[in-house]
């Protein structure tokens, strides 16, 4: 029997060459983002079908948001974005000292985003802007269909900082490795591929921002 | 002194040994045998709630069981032949163990997160289980809202839980074979030279990575609305319910392809195999898996014909789901035209195939009526839909995965089980799901509604004779289980090759080495090409 060749980070013993490997961890690493547009289109779909239904009601609770706040958090994610792609590329030229820093930086921003969306969710409990019996928004009679926009909103964004949490843990898991010089200028999928993640989350973010905090400016 | 050899030799199953060096292995090989313990498990577990149900049916009154019973009855047993045996059941176990053979690779793309996902299966099977012993639920395998948001008082987070844990493991798997069809081919393996067992799970694949999101999102919105009283699908509030039905039905749908073209991936392989011919029009049969997984996208609104979508969507869903039946009948007519002339061997594998050509088409024939908005509006929630998805579901997908498992047995254990028990329990099924499932049709075109636990004595002849059809299908069941384990001890050697069939996967020993292969093999020839095998075997 012909022994296999030894196993490497970069060579699993599965496959026949590294360029193979890394195509593979890519290629999956698009698949799975396929499938987080799939699931995230579930809350788009509702979101389209009662803004459509009840867009007056719409407004008038998107209105109540922060869009301060909302700005400030969609650029501190599109610079944590920019922090990653240097990571990535700090990694493909293999300089451990600047991969570690951007990703510490990544994940910071990571931090500060989540520090504000907890912030914001503190704030809807105090105005009464939780979904529930205690429920109350000025402005309109249709206290039903304004809850329905508030549940939108905390599924929306609560499944997107449920991501973002996971990505912060991703990148955690990836500094610790990177500390003990695990990736090299040869190995560095798995940063590439927590990027991809990374922007990925991001950019549901971007969509995010205008759906639930811009729609109701129009009216002032 | 062969004997001798065959004991010494390395095996996948004699390569480590330890209860850990199974839980933790890398190996799909074990992984599909971790995968095919686990689902028999749910298949019996699932049964038994099926037997319950037969035996209350037996007779008009309700009197085995009382109504809130029987509604957890029905409930856990779709929740547990849907989620937990028939999505897992050919993908995860044969599929598991014989894709990446097929295709001449060492492993799946990524092993550890194959054997992931089997973990992921047994915990959502936990909380399943945890869901059935702390008091059930009863909503129906399809959670309709608002009953299953607001009013069930049954165990409806707990269920969804597993589903959605078990829906990840679905997932995984699809992300794997996807990758790995597309990036591990051997040398040689292109395309067009896949077995169309792999063509056919590439598609499921896709289904799988696709459709199972938008039910797991589902699951979390009907989790939340019944734990944190957000009210996205709550028609107090201005929720719509029948957009529940929509994303619910957007996979639920697909899901049905994700049970059975696996299945037919499965009977092409058995009949070219048995009838010692390629495949007639491989094309054809490959692009027909492809087209069903892309038409099942577009057919979901056909389950909510009298939900109150508009009669317009009603119209275009019931024009486009004739439409899946135009590559269903490719796959059948081509079975056909391959057993034109061939060599036929009636081994049980082939009964199977058989039995599931004849079923399946009865299966989609029945599903054409439903399709249809008049005849849907008749017989809708009646027996007669219950016939027509069990047609599809038991005469297809369950027969193709023991056709399958018959078939792959020798090369996943060495050993052949006994032909003669196993050309009786196939004869044994086929009559028993007949028997079962025929009256049903007749019985929901007089009018009987499921999930009811009661009915007027005018349908009591009927149903006994289901009842009676399910007690044979239950001892055919059972006598698998019995010779398979027998013949892991007692069964004749096999060889590598015992059905003189072409796949890749019969190129290295049974069972195989850790690997698979000795060496990477380099692909030469077409798919089922028995000319070239036979040149082989006399060179």
């Amino acid at each position: 029997m012909l022994a296999s060749h030894t196993e490497t980070l970069a060579l699993r013993e599965q496959f026949e060459t590294p360029a193979q490997q890394k195509e593979a961890s890519s290629l999956g690493m698009w698949i799975f983002l396929v499938t987080e547009v799939m699931f995230f289109s579930g809350m788009f779909l509702a979101y389209t079908v009662y803004r459509a239904a009840f867009s007056q009601v719409f407004s008038v609770a998107s209105n109540t948001l922060n869009v301060v706040i909302g700005a400030v958090n969609t650029s501190v994610l599109i610079c944590s974005s920019f922090t990653m792609v240097l990571a990535v590329h700090a990694a493909q030229i293999g300089s451990r000292k600047l991969l570690i820093l951007f990703l510490i930086l990544t994940m910071l921003l990571g931090g500060v985003f989540l520090g504000v969306k907890a912030y914001e969710w503190n704030q809807k409990f105090e105005e009464h802007h939780v979904p529930g019996p205690t429920f109350h928004l000025d402005g309109t009679t249709q206290q039903g269909q304004a809850q329905l926009f508030f549940s939108l909103y905390f599924a929306m964004t609560g499944v997107h900082a449920l991501h973002m949490v996971v990505g912060v843990g991703i990148l955690l898991t990836l500094l610790i490795q990177a500390f003990a010089g695990r990736y090299t200028a040869e190995y560095n999928t798995p940063i590439d591929i927590a990027g991809l993640y990374w922007h990925f989350v991001d950019i549901v973010w971007i969509f995010l921002f205008p759906l639930l905090y811009l729609i109701g400016r129009h009216h002032h | 002194m062969i004997t001798e050899a065959v004991q010494e030799r390395e095996t996948y199953l004699n390569a480590s040994y330890g209860l850990k060096s199974w839980l933790l292995t890398k190996d799909h090989k074990r992984i599909g045998l971790l995968y095919l313990g686990t689902i028999t498990f749910f298949f019996f577990l699932g049964g038994i709630f099926a037997t319950l149900i037969r035996l209350e049916l037996l007779t008009p009154k309700g009197d085995l069981v009382s109504a809130d019973i029987y509604n957890k009855l029905f409930t856990l047993h779709g929740v547990i032949m849907i989620f937990f045996f028939l999505i897992p059941s050919i993908p995860a176990t044969l599929g598991n163990f014989f894709l990446p053979m097929m295709i001449g690779a060492k492993d799946l793309a990524f092993p550890r997160i194959n054997l992931l996902s089997w973990y992921l299966l047994v915990i959502g099977g936990c909380f399943g289980i945890y869901a059935m012993l702390a008091g059930g639920v009863d909503t129906g395998w399809t959670f309709y809202v608002p009953y299953s948001s607001t009013y069930s008082n049954t165990y409806v987070v707990a269920t969804g839980l597993g589903i959605f844990i078990a829906g990840f493991s679905s997932i995984l798997t699809g992300l794997n074979f996807i990758v790995t069809v597309h990036r591990m081919r051997a040398p040689g393996m292109t395309w067009f030279r896949m077995p169309l067992f792999v063509w056919a799970n590439y598609a499921t694949a896709l289904i799988q990575v696709l459709g199972t999101p938008v039910l797991a999102i589902t699951l979390v919105l009907l989790i939340c609305e019944r734990s944190l009283h957000i009210g996205i699908f709550d028609p107090a509030r201005g929720g719509d319910p029948i957009l529940f039905q929509h994303l619910f039905w957007f996979y639920s749908h697909p899901a049905v392809y994700i049970m059975v073209l696996p299945g037919l991936g499965v009977v092409s392989e058995l009949v070219s195999t048995f009838s010692k011919k390629p495949i007639f029009g491989y094309k054809f049969v490959a692009f027909s898996s492809v087209a069903i997984a892309v038409l099942g996208f577009l057919v979901w609104g056909h389950h909510m014909f009298v939900s109150g979508q508009s009669v317009y969507a009603g119209l275009a869903f019931s024009f486009l789901s004739y439409f899946v039946a135009i590559p269903s009948a490719i796959k059948v007519f081509n079975w056909t035209a391959t057993l034109h002339k061939g060599s036929i061997s009636y081994a049980t594998p082939m009964l199977y195939a058989f039995g599931f050509i004849g079923l399946f088409t009865i299966g989609g024939l029945t599903g054409l009526f439903l399709a249809c908005l008049g005849v849907d509006i008749h017989v809708h929630d009646t027996y007669f839909v219950v016939a027509h998805f069990h047609y599809i579901m038991v005469g297809g997908a369950l027969m193709a995965y023991l056709g399958g498992l018959h078939y792959w047995w020798p090369k996943m254990t060495g050993r052949m089980y006994p032909e003669g028990f196993a050309k009786l329990s196939a004869l044994t099924i086929y009559l028993g799901f007949n028997l079962t499932f025929f009256p049903q049709f007749i019985l929901g075109y007089l009018g009987m509604p499921r999930r009811y636990w009661t009915y007027p004595d005018e349908f009591q002849v009927l149903h006994v004779m289901s009842t009676a059809g399910a007690s044979v299908l239950a001892v055919g069941y059972v006598m698998p289980l019995i010779y398979f384990i027998w013949s892991l001890r007692y069964g004749e050697i096999a060889g590598p090759n015992p059905w003189g069939a072409t796949g890749l996967e019969w190129k290295t020993a049974s069972p195989p080495p850790a690997h698979n292969f000795d060496e990477t093999p380099v692909v030469t020839t077409e798919a089922y090409d028995y000319a070239a095998l036979e040149a082989a075997n006399v060179g």
